[in-house]
């Protein structure tokens, strides 16, 4: 039996994606959307609790925008594509 | 009258025969919308590649404002990476919300003057159908901010604007009890 090998192999990747630009998902400010609905959306979808779901959602509604996930461009694109799903408008962003 | 109760996980809805009517025509106007202007899938014997890799979406926003609302662009300054992103998404984006808006949809047809039980996975789709439904009024009523509630309200009784208003904020009605009532 050899792990260690692949451990090292794993700790190398895992500095790549560190060093890799960060992307965010930024949700804009609507005035169709519901902010219970928002709300909602973050927790179902983020599976953020309710307390940092409402602080995302209310920054939107004050501030107009929120980054409300971050990672590689992948995984952004696919959220921003989940919030489209639920009628919230998304874009991706470089952080 | 419209009335919502939570039956454990489920939540029960009874429409008013006409209040089902209303909302089912709403619902076919969305999916007749959504389909508009979508080219037919890429078969394996067509292209096969883009049939693989469900790469054969539309790459340039749609036409109709609504449709520009329901599927924005996924990047602010970045046409080209809008674009890609379009092509690969676009059409799996358009059928989820026929889906969601048809499920809706068979549910009122069936239910007639019955209750309609909703399980957790059909009240995702209720809560997405019925936000679609209100970004498609919204738009078309040009509501531009929040505060447009107390414009609008103040419309004469004969404004024909009067009565899309009346069902935007009864489909938000809808969708707020809905939510009130899930766990």
């Amino acid at each position: 039996m050899t792990t260690a090998p692949s451990e090292l192999e794993s700790a190398e990747v895992d500095e790549a994606i560190e060093l890799s630009p960060p992307w965010v998902t930024v949700v804009w400010n609507d005035p169709v959307n519901l902010m219970d609905y928002v709300t909602f959306v973050f927790q179902t979808y983020f599976g953020y609790s309710k307390q940092k779901a409402e602080k995302l959602m209310l920054q939107v509604h004050q501030e107009g925008k929120s980054a409300v996930s971050n990672g590689n461009r992948e995984a952004m694109e696919r959220d921003v594509e989940a919030m489209h799903t639920y009628g919230l408008w998304a874009t991706c962003e470089k952080s | 009258m419209t009335r919502f109760r939570r039956r454990r996980k489920t939540v029960v809805v009874s429409f008013a025969e006409h209040e089902a009517d209303i909302l089912a025509n709403l619902l076919r106007n969305l999916v007749e919308l959504l389909y508009d202007g979508l080219p037919p899938r890429a078969t394996e014997s067509s292209d096969p590649l883009a049939a693989l890799l469900d790469s054969d979406g539309p790459t340039s926003p749609p036409e109709d404002i609504v449709l520009q609302r329901l599927l924005p662009d996924a990047y602010k300054q970045d046409d080209m990476a809008s674009a890609e992103f379009r092509r690969f998404t676009e059409r799996g984006l358009r059928e989820g919300k026929v889906t969601d808006a048809k499920r809706v949809l068979s549910a009122l047809e069936e239910s007639g003057a019955d209750e309609i039980a909703l399980e957790p996975d059909e009240q995702l789709s209720w809560l997405r159908a019925l936000n679609d439904l209100r970004l498609a009024i919204g738009t078309r009523l040009d509501i531009k901010d929040e505060d447009d509630y107390s414009t609008w309200e103040k419309l004469p009784e004969d404004d024909p604007r009067r009565l899309t208003y009346d069902l935007y904020d009864w489909l938000g009605y809808l969708q707020s009890a809905l939510l009130h009532n899930m766990r």
